[in-house]
Parts: C-alpha cells; structure tokens; sequence
C-alpha cells in the first residue's frame, strides 16, 4: 500500500504532463465539441444552432469529396507499409557495409521539416521544369501536371508521403526484427529452411505486432494529413477538388472563410472517423497479430 | 507529418497573441507609444522614414513598427482583436474592412480626412456611409510586354488606344509553338485579371448595392471568355501552368509576349538588369463596352479599443499626407503612393518604364475592387468554380451561371 505523501509525490510528479496535456489537448477538444454545435461571429460570440453543423456538412459535396480525397490517401500511404518491412528487413542483413549511412539516408526525410520536403518536392513535380518529368520525357512519357491537375495531385502527394515515412516506419520495424529471437531462425535453418521461407514463416508472423503499431500509426496519421497538401497545392489550385483533405477543408473552413463552427463540426467528424477506424483495427488485430 | 489536434495550435496562438498584446500606459511626462502593424517587409524601409518624419513632428509620440508576413497577418489580427489588443494602427484591405468594421473592431474616420484621394480607391473603405480607412497606396493593373518577342515579331508595341482586339492579334503573332512561346499569359487571377475584362466588357462582378453577383450577366461571361478563348485558341499556355510557377516568374522566361500583371511589380522586375532591359509597361488594353481598370489600394485603419485614439488616427493620416506620400514614393519600393501628384519619385526609380504614362491613362478609369462583408467566402467558390473553366472542362457560361448562383446565396446571408 502506498502512503498518503507516496500518492502526492506521485501525482506532483505527473503534474507537468498532465497540466500540459489538459491545457493544450483536454480543454481544447472539449471546446470544439462545443463550437461545433455553435455558428461563430468573426471576432468571436457564439450562437448555439444545434446539429445544423453536422446537417450541412453530411449533404456537402465537398466534404464528400474531402473524405473520398482522405481516405484514397491513406490507403495509398498504408500501401507503403510494405515498403518499410523491405527496408528494415536489408538494414537487418548482417554485416552490411556502412549500415548506418543508410539509416541516416533513410531516417533523414523524418528530421527534416515539412516545409521544405513539401516545396522541394513541388519543384520535382513541376510540369514544365521538374526533375521527374524530366527524366520521364528521357523515356518518352509525357509526365502530367503532378500538382496542377486533380486527377494526378492526390497521387503526388501520395508519393510524398509515402517517401517521409518510410524511415520513421522503417526503425519500428528494424527494433521488431532485433527483438526476433535468433535461435528460431537457427532451429529453421537445421531443418532446411531457407532464407525466404525463413522471412515468410518467422519473421513476418513474429513482427506482426510491430506492424499492427506501424498501421494504426500510419493511418492516423494519413486522415490528418494537411502540410503536404497546404505546401503543395495553393487555396487557388485547380487541382485542389482532387487533393482537398479533411484538414485542409478545416482549414479553408474556419481560417478563410471564418467559419469556425463549421470547422468544429469538421474536426469532430474527423476524430469520430479516426476512433471508429482504429476500434475496427483493434478488433480485427485478434485474427491476424501474433503475441509470442 | 500532422497537424496536431488543430484547436491546440489555435489556443496556442491565442495565449500567445494575448502575452504579446500591447499595454500602452501614459507616462507621466505626456509621451505615448502607438503600435503599427504591417505585412510588407519591401515596404519596411519608406514605412520607418515616414515615422521618423512623423515623430518629428509630434516629439512626444513613439510609434512602434510591428511586421508580420502576409500567411499570418490575417490570423494573428482577428485573434488579437477578439481578445480586445489590436494593434492602435494597422494595414487594412478592402475585402477585410466590412467584417473589421461591422465586427467594431475599427474605428471609423472624418470622412474630410480622404480629401483628394481618389475615389475608387477611397469607396472601398466605406462601410453603412462611414469610413474606415485612410488609404496610402495603389495598385494598378496594368499589361507588361517582352520587347524582345515584339521586335523579333515585328509587332509593334501596346500604346495606351489598345483594344481586345489588338490584343489577341498581337498574341496570334507573338505565338510560335516551335519555340513553345505564347503571346500571352492568362492565369486565373481577379485583381489583375478577369474582374477588368468583365466590367470591361460591360458587365459586373457586383451588383452597384453589393446584394446580387453579376457572374451570370451576359457581358461579365464575355469578360471571362476573353481569358479561356486565349487558352483554347492556344495564344496562352494551359491553366495547370500556373499552379506550378508564378505567372510573375513565368513573364521572366523570355517565352511569353504579354502579361496582364500589375505596376508594383516593378521593383521586383528592375531588380533583375536583363529584364529590366527587356520589357517595359502599358495600361490594360480596352474592352469592347468601356475602359475599366480595378483599383485596389491598402489603407490604415485604427483600433476601435485603442487607448490612444488622437495620436493614432492622427499617424493614419499622416502617412496619406502629402508629405509621407512623397517619402513612400521616393524610396522607390514596391507600393506606389495613392495621392494624386506625389509619384514623380517612384517613376523616377524607373526611369526606362511608361510608368507614369500608365498611372496616368489608368487613373481616370478606375473601379473599385469588388468586395462584401465576407468577400472570401464567395471568392473562394469564384475560384473553385472558374478553375473548371480555366481547364476546359466545363463551359464558361454554365461555371458562371453556378458562381452567380452560390454567390447569392452567400451575400442574401450578410
């Protein structure tokens, strides 16, 4: 049993955090859940309308639009998840030679700040100057508008983002691969296994709890996906029926046209989205993750 | 690779702006100090001249120059006005003035203080009869032209009788696309762009008591079309163009014959010595129903909650004076003074450029830039919409019928 002055260490000790996140994470949401209910005056004031928020954005094309955007994003990012297993896999091949350079090569585009992957890669997409089309024209394609049409915009960004995680996801995975006990793949190997089946029948299976973490990440992450599309595609965009996410309509919504109520309602709907998604993973975990 | 729980950033900025807010308190020997908010940091230079002159004048006020880039002026003003710390003067534009002024966060002026500036620009800072803005400075539109593709042509130079008409003949023979060269630019662009040609054309963006949008009115599609016809009749590049370079770069590429772009980017072309060479400057080009040009100009507004309202409206005022117009215009910056007879020193900054041949033909023919209380919201459905026009997707005419449509909606609300 813990003393009186144990439990209020304790808590003085947690205190920091806890203020930070009540502040800066509790207070807030719980005043999104009110302002979504409230249409707001520009210099603030707020008026109670109840469900009318949510009324109007459930008919509204470009919320439709937004949500299809979020979710083809997403699933193109999660598609990537793959990718990252192949990466950690190579950086876990004993005695490759300068090992940690990759890492660095790999790990760099996570330390780097959004901004500036987001303009540099606008540079690469340009049509008529970018290093992609560029080396597409070499082989006789002529590469699209990337960020300037909307049926290619959501794929660009697509690339982008697939390309900043890859890192990130890939170190989850290396510390996965490392925490596979050795002598199993011993045991395979005296049994003739070889190094594929080896991968399919131990590795993967055993690094599933690894990737069950990486999806649930990645996905959250993609739904909330707005810096790539801001930096990429600007407010005046003919791309940006194709590329406009969730966060980006709130954006528009609530810093642009002061519509801030109707940004709540949109942040609501999208933490409502991001907590049925996530619970349909957690359940789902149960037939396809393996605890050892 | 996220935004974090939005509304945290939000209050953060809040809390922030708050700790930041200016608290003003008389000293004892009578000496104030008044804040002054920009965005333009070309604009730094003229602006600590003309406090300096102003604090000559008046040695017992202390202004205190406060830049924030344009991605976050906005932002940053409505959070500080909501908590009641505007800054005592601040840049104002007239699509914001109507929602500042109605919200009470500005106060208005003696309408005798705009005595002498001109009108277009002046109207676009009165809101109910009242003004909320001293202005002090102008942006024209007006067509930039590549010399060198005009020589090599054999076209002769846009003059200040030029038509549509001369327009388009002139961009048929600039155009050759062997050399991927075009006549001319056609981004989607309001201010520089399609809100001339419509009135131009003899329509309107908004009706004259700013309750019905004149999208769907024949002459305004008109307007329009001048700009997707350029990009169908392949004289201008397709609209994805733009999203990928400024047109104002663009222009630079030495591949396009003429630019509908505006007098301040003056500074920003005399800044290069081959363009500078390269191109010079005309008034837009007449439409087939009138000559119209949109007149945008930024003004200084003053906090309805300052503490200092005597000493702030009278720095406003001061800086649309003669004698500050003058020291704006002799920096040579990008902004061009607003009151009429103080821009010989701005000319001279550019001394190969019609530029005052322009301001001159300009002047008399200009329109107030067309706003409302909430003039983004419909703006942005202008622009979602005509970019389907822009990229040949939907018809000119049905885009403009569906803008005419929505806009109403939005202005039957305000």
């Amino acid at each position: 049993m813990l003393s009186k002055r144990e439990w209020a260490w304790g808590y003085l000790l947690i205190a920091p955090m806890a203020l930070g996140l009540a502040v800066f994470y509790l207070w807030p949401i719980a005043q999104t859940l009110y302002l979504s209910f409230t249409e707001s005056g520009v210099f603030g004031g707020y008026t109670w309308v109840g469900t009318a928020n949510f009324a109007e954005l459930l008919g509204d094309e470009e919320m439709l639009g937004a949500l299809g955007n979020t979710l083809l994003y997403a699933v193109l990012v999660l598609a990537g998840v793959p990718l990252s297993i192949v990466v950690a896999a190579l950086l876990n091949v004993p005695g490759l030679r300068g090992l940690s350079v990759y890492r660095t090569l790999y790990f760099l585009p996570v330390v780097t700040m959004p901004a500036a992957v987001g303009l540099t890669w606008r540079y690469l997409f340009n049509g008529d100057f970018g290093a992609i089309n560029h080396l597409l024209g070499k082989v006789g394609i002529d590469g699209p508008y990337w960020v300037g049409d909307p049926d290619f915009a959501i794929y660009a960004i697509a690339i982008v983002g697939v390309w900043s995680t890859i890192g990130y996801n890939a170190v989850l995975f290396l510390a996965g691969l490392q925490g596979i006990p050795r002598p199993y793949y011993e045991a395979a190997s005296i049994d003739g296994a070889g190094r594929l089946r080896q991968f399919f029948r131990i590795t993967l299976p055993l690094l599933t709890p690894t990737t069950f973490f990486v999806i649930v990440i990645t996905m959250i992450n993609a739904l909330q996906v707005f810096d790539l599309v801001f930096l990429m595609i600007d407010l005046k965009s003919p791309a940006l029926s194709g590329s406009r996410t969730i966060v980006y309509l709130f954006f528009e919504k609530g810093f642009v046209q002061n519509q801030r109520g109707l940004a709540a309602a949109i942040a609501v709907l999208l933490l409502g989205l991001i907590l049925v998604l996530t619970a349909i993973q957690f359940r789902l975990q149960k037939k396809w993750v393996h605890y050892e | 690779m996220r935004i974090r729980l939005p509304l945290a950033g939000l209050l953060a900025l809040a809390v922030l702006a708050a700790g930041c807010g200016s608290s003003a308190e008389p000293a004892a020997d009578g000496k104030v100090t008044i804040s002054y908010a920009i965005w333009d940091k070309n604009d730094q230079a003229g602006a600590e001249k003309i406090i300096a002159a102003f604090q000559q004048a008046n040695p017992k006020v202390t202004v205190k120059l406060e830049i924030t880039p344009w991605e976050q002026y906005w932002t940053k003003l409505q959070t500080a006005a909501s908590g009641g710390t505007a800054p005592d003067v601040f840049w104002m534009n007239s699509l914001n003035v109507r929602m500042y002024a109605k919200g009470g966060v500005i106060a208005p002026f003696d309408d005798a203080k705009a005595a002498g500036l001109p009108e277009a620009v002046v109207d676009g800072y009165r809101h109910d009869g009242k003004l909320y803005g001293l202005p002090h400075n102008v942006s024209i539109p007006a067509l930039w032209y590549d010399k060198k593709i005009f020589d090599a042509a054999g076209v002769d130079y846009p003059t200040a009788g030029w038509t549509w008409d001369d327009v388009k003949a002139a961009a048929k023979k600039l155009t050759d696309p062997a050399k991927k060269q075009f006549g001319i630019l056609a981004p989607m662009w309001d201010q520089g762009g399609f809100y001339n040609t419509m009135i131009q054309a003899g329509g309107h963006v908004l009706s004259p008591d700013g309750k019905k949008s004149g999208f769907d009115h024949p002459a305004s599609i008109q307007g329009l079309e001048f700009w997707t016809g350029l990009i169908q009749d392949k004289l201008a590049p397709v609209a994805e163009i733009y999203t990928d370079t400024d047109p104002l770069q663009l222009f630079q590429s030495g591949k396009y014959g003429m630019y509908y772009g505006g007098v301040w980017f003056a500074s920003t072309y005399w800044a290069n010595p081959e363009i500078r060479e390269r191109i010079d400057v005309a008034p837009l080009p007449k439409g087939p129903a009138r000559e119209a040009v949109i007149l945008l100009g930024l003004a200084n507004a003053v906090s309805a909650k300052s503490e200092h309202p005597a000493e702030s409206a009278a720095f406003a005022e001061f800086v649309s004076s003669e004698q500050a117009q003058k020291i704006l215009s002799d920096s040579g910056g990008g902004a061009l003074s607003v009151r009429p007879g103080t821009q010989d020193g701005w000319f001279k900054a550019f001394p190969s450029w019609k530029l005052k041949e322009t301001y001159d033909a300009s002047m008399p023919h200009g329109v107030p830039y067309p706003a409302t209380l909430n003039t983004a919201q419909w703006q942005d459905v202008q622009n979602k919409l005509l970019a389907e026009a822009w990229s040949g997707k939907r018809p000119v005419a049905e885009v403009a019928r569906e803008i005419a449509a929505q806009m109403n909606e939005i202005l039957a609300k305000e």
